[in-house]
Parts: structure tokens; sequence; C-alpha cells
């Protein structure tokens, strides 16, 4: 097990799965099945995967404004990744999680992480420890 | 930096329900997405376009439930994009009820917040259309590109839940494309002998747009080197194929678009990010991704990815004149109520009505499970219908334009004029 320290922890948890690094950019919406959690789109290198449960590094998403509500969808059917790594902020993804919070009590963790702390590590066992660089509401 | 300095008074207020438990939940979510983006403030929008009325599954329809349920209304002008269910003519096709009650049920519930009944995708050929520099929050990953780069009205790539949130709360993160820093050019590209003739051709744009996004990536393209001015039909082919293959939010077209008088203006006085040389050999490239299978017999012929506009209507209308599609193909115009109600009033739908086409409006076959399992190929003169349909609907794909579309329609098979491509 590889533990992983984030640099900016945009949605806050802990969570464990293996690593899937996305070679390419994915729209959820059009690139995602939210009941099976399998990569539908047939031009992306991940096409056929579930990604259900895993810890996904994605370089950033593509296209539709819609991923959001697939990633929600993904959430309530339990088909979510259980982490999502990204290179940089990424506002789809992140919105995702904090609704799902909202409506379910539940969502997944969003954090940054450069892509060269992951080199490697594709395919591993990884653990991404509850963080203190978490991004929360802000205090008066 | 605290919440203090980032949200105003009354967004302090807004987020502790002193205005209301709908308010309180959306500034909440507005906040912290500021938070997360390191906004300095919030700024006010003066208009919407709201995406998250397309239904995908139960989370969204709860979440639209949950906020109108809480008395949610819009505080600025908000139009909405297609939802999940022609509302007055599913049952023409296999829609099932009880998909088609639940996305009803999210079309009521947007209804009950006081947005416009637009049921567009493409919005800004609309009344609902911005003005240059206007602040706006918009869904939808083609409007945005639009509204950006035609017109050069501002808003950041809004996912879906976030928009209604800013149409709740007025407010939005003054961070990315809000900003004039934000909306400067990142790469270069340079059209190298692309003939005039082909970029006068409405099946150039989106096959330029598909190299675009896949170029592009999630940054600012800056294109140089067209020489005839596209319309806005044109210019709305290349968006939404740029903003499926890719993520753009803005483009720039040097002496075309409103932000790119030439190129320095385009980029700030900045050095591109990176340059790169468009040829035939790129677009030829490009044009083959947009088709997954050119053998089979055509299914179906899809037009209108974004909704098709008046000006299609009107170019459509004597290319179907006393002609017929073949009895084994399916004929099929996405576009809006009000659209629909344009082209009749005009007299333009009774010659596609006598060809044997159907229209669609509110939605689109790529959000609305209609099409019956005999349908396999799809023949659509729409870079984003391409780009989409392998992966949501698992049918094969044939891209042409808009003649290729008709004449495919009436001898059953694939027909594509490929002379202004030149040799492959």
């Amino acid at each position: 097990m590889t533990s992983i320290t984030p640099t900016d922890v945009l949605v806050a948890g802990e969570a464990t799965g293996t690593l899937v690094i996305s070679p390419a950019p994915l729209s959820f919406w059009g690139g995602y099945d939210a009941a099976t959690g399998e990569v539908i789109d047939r031009r992306h290198p991940l096409s056929g995967q579930c990604l259900a449960g895993c810890v996904l590094a994605l370089p950033w998403t593509r296209g539709s404004s819609t991923t959001t509500a697939i990633l929600l969808e993904a959430v309530r059917l339990g088909m979510a990744p259980a982490a999502i790594l990204l290179p940089k902020v990424d506002t789809f993804i992140a919105l995702a999680s904090i609704v799902a919070h909202e409506l379910y009590g539940r969502g997944f963790v969003v954090a940054v992480v450069p892509a060269d702390a992951l080199a490697g590590l594709d395919g591993r066992q990884i653990h991404i420890p509850v963080s203190s660089v978490t991004v929360t509401q802000d205090d008066d | 930096m605290s919440g203090g300095e980032r949200l105003s008074v009354r967004d302090r207020a807004m987020l502790a329900g002193e205005l209301g438990p709908a308010p309180a939940l959306a500034m909440s979510i507005v906040s912290r997405m500021a938070a997360i983006v390191r906004a300095p403030r919030l700024i006010d929008v003066s208009h919407a376009h709201i995406d998250s009325s397309i239904y995908v599954g139960d989370a969204g329809l709860e979440f639209a439930e949950r906020l109108a349920g809480l008395g949610a209304r819009v505080v600025v002008p908000s139009s909405l994009n297609v939802s999940g269910v022609d509302e007055h003519h599913w049952q023409e096709w296999p829609v099932a009820p009880e998909w088609a009650g639940k996305a009803h049920r999210q079309m009521v519930a947007y209804r009950a917040m006081g947005c416009s009944e637009t049921w567009t995708c493409a919005p800004y050929q609309t009344q609902a259309r911005p003005v240059f520099g206007q602040q706006i929050a918009w869904g939808e990953s083609n409007a945005i590109v639009f509204a950006n780069s035609v017109i050069g009205a501002r808003t950041e790539r809004y996912p879906d839940l976030f928009d209604i949130c800013a149409a709740i709360t007025g407010r939005v993160p003054d961070v990315g494309l809000h900003t004039d820093e934000g909306r400067l050019g990142h790469i270069l590209i340079t059209l190298d002998q692309v003939p005039a003739h082909l970029q006068a051709r409405d099946e150039f744009y989106p096959v330029l747009g598909f190299l675009l996004g896949r170029l592009a990536d999630d940054r600012i393209p800056v294109v140089e080197g067209l020489t005839v001015r596209p319309t806005d039909d044109q210019l709305k082919s290349l968006g939404a194929t740029a903003a499926s293959s890719g993520s753009v939010a803005l483009f720039h077209l040097v002496g075309i678009t409103p932000e790119a008088a030439t190129v320095a203006e385009a980029f700030g006085g900045r050095t591109p990010e990176a340059t790169h040389r468009v040829g035939m050999a790129e677009l030829r490239d490009a044009r083959r991704h947009l088709t997954t299978n050119a053998d089979a017999p055509v299914d179906l012929v899809l037009l209108g990815s974004p909704h098709f506009s008046l000006d299609e209507f009107r170019q459509l209308a004597p290319l179907v004149r006393g002609r017929r599609k073949a009895d084994s193909v399916e004929f099929l115009v996405t576009t809006s109520r009000i659209m629909r109600t344009l082209a009749a009033d005009s007299g333009m739908l009774r010659d596609l009505e006598a060809f044997g086409g159907r229209l669609t409006v509110d939605t689109c076959v790529l959000a609305t499970p209609m099409l019956p399992a005999s349908i396999q190929t799809i023949m659509t003169n729409s870079g984003k219908y391409a780009y989409y349909v392998p992966g949501l609907l698992n049918r094969q794909v044939v891209y042409g334009n808009l003649d290729d579309c008709i004449e495919s329609a009436v001898r059953g098979r694939v027909v594509r004029d490929d002379s202004a491509w030149g040799a492959a």
C-alpha cells in the first residue's frame, strides 16, 4: 500500500483503492456509465474499464457540462471512483462531490496531486489519508 | 483568504439563511466553489443558462426538487437548456414512460424556480442572446463557447448543478473567463493553404472544431488564416465540436471574433505557449475521426446539434423540396419550440414534412432515449452528434455535409461528396 499526500484537497475524506492513471481527459457525460462505472467513450484509452471504487488520476475533464450530473448519479448508485486526483483544480469534479455530500452525506475525495508524484504507481493500491490542507467553507 | 473578504455583506446574509433556505443552500455551494478556485470575490451576473435541466438520473432530479421544494427562485433572467424529454411528443417514439415521467418532473421543478422555457442548447439564437462584455453564468458547453467567443459575453465553463446556484444567488466567483487576463489566448493555430472554397463550406467548421479541441485541450486557441467570414451557424458548429473533443470554452479567430482584431490583441502581447500549423492533411485526418463506419446502410439521418436554427431550416427547405426519403431511413431534425414555430410560420416545414422528415423539440437524441434498436447507423452533419453518438448511443456514425445527408436519406445508403477535401 502506497500513501499519497496531496498538495491541495478540494473535497476531503479518506480513500483507498487501485490507482488508475488516465492518459487522456474524460467527459463523464458520454464517457462514463453511472450505473456500471464503465468508461463508454469509445475513443478513450480506458474504454471498457470499470472505474467504480478506484483512485482515478485524470489530467482534466473534457467537454460537457453534464459531467457533474453523471458523477453525482454515480455516487447515488455507488459506482463513482473512491477518489479523483487531478494535476490542478477542476470545478466539475469538485462540485459533484460537494453536492453529493449535501444530498447523500457521502461523496468521493477530490485532490490535487502533481503528475510526477504518481509516476510508476499505475495499478497499485493507493491510500489517501485525511489531509489537513482541506479547502472547506471559510469561517468569518 | 477569509470568507469575510471574499463574500459581501449580502452574500453572508444569504449564506446565513436570512433570505431563506434555498438561497442559503445555493450560496453555500457557490462560496465553497469560490474557495476552491481561490476567487478574490464574487461578482454579479445578469443572465444564466441552466444546463441542469437535462435528466440523466434520479440524483439530478432530487437536487432540482430539493431546491424547488425549498422555494428557490432565480434572481436573474434564466434560460433553460434541453430537457430529458420532448414534453408533448415523446409518445411518438419508444421512450419509456418511467423515463418520460421523471424527466418531466425535472422540467416542472426548473419551471417552478422561474426559469424561461426555452428548452434549447442554442439559447444564443433566441431572445436569450447576451451582449458583448455581459457577465453571465452559462452551462452547456456549446453555449458557453459561443457566448464567450462569438459574442464576447463572459462566462466560466459552468457545470450542471452550479448554474442553477448562480441563478438563485446572482453571484459567481470572479475568476477565469470573467476577467480580462483570463480571456487571453494560449496557443496559436495557423491555417496553412486551406483553400477559401473549403473555408466557405459548412462542413469545414465541425472538422476544424474537432481539431481545435484536440490541439487546445482546455487552453484558449487563437486561429489565424481564415479568409472568409463564417456565419453564426458555422461558428456554432465550430465551437460545439471543439467543446466536445476538448474543453474549449473560448476561441479567438483573428480578424473575425470580437476580442481578436489582431494576433497581438488576442494574446495581450504575450508569446503563445505553443504554435501549430494546420493544413489539408491534418483536416482530412480529423474528418476521418468523425466517422466510425461509412459502409453500413443508413438507418437515421440526424440534423440539429446544437439545435437547428431558422437559417438552417431556410437552407434545408429547397434541398428536400419535391423529394422523398427512402422508407428504410428515418430523417430527424432536433430543434427548439421557438424555431419550430418560426419555421412553420415561415412555411419552411411543409417541404420537410412531404420529404418524410420529423421534428423533435425540447431535447435531442443524446438526452432522451428515443431511438428504436433497429437504428444502428446514424448519418449527421453535426460534429457534436458525430463525437457523442458512438459512446452515448452505442451506434455507428457517419459524418457528411447537408447535401450528403439528404442524398443518403433518399438512397438509403451513404453517399458522400469528398471533392471539397481534395485527395485523401
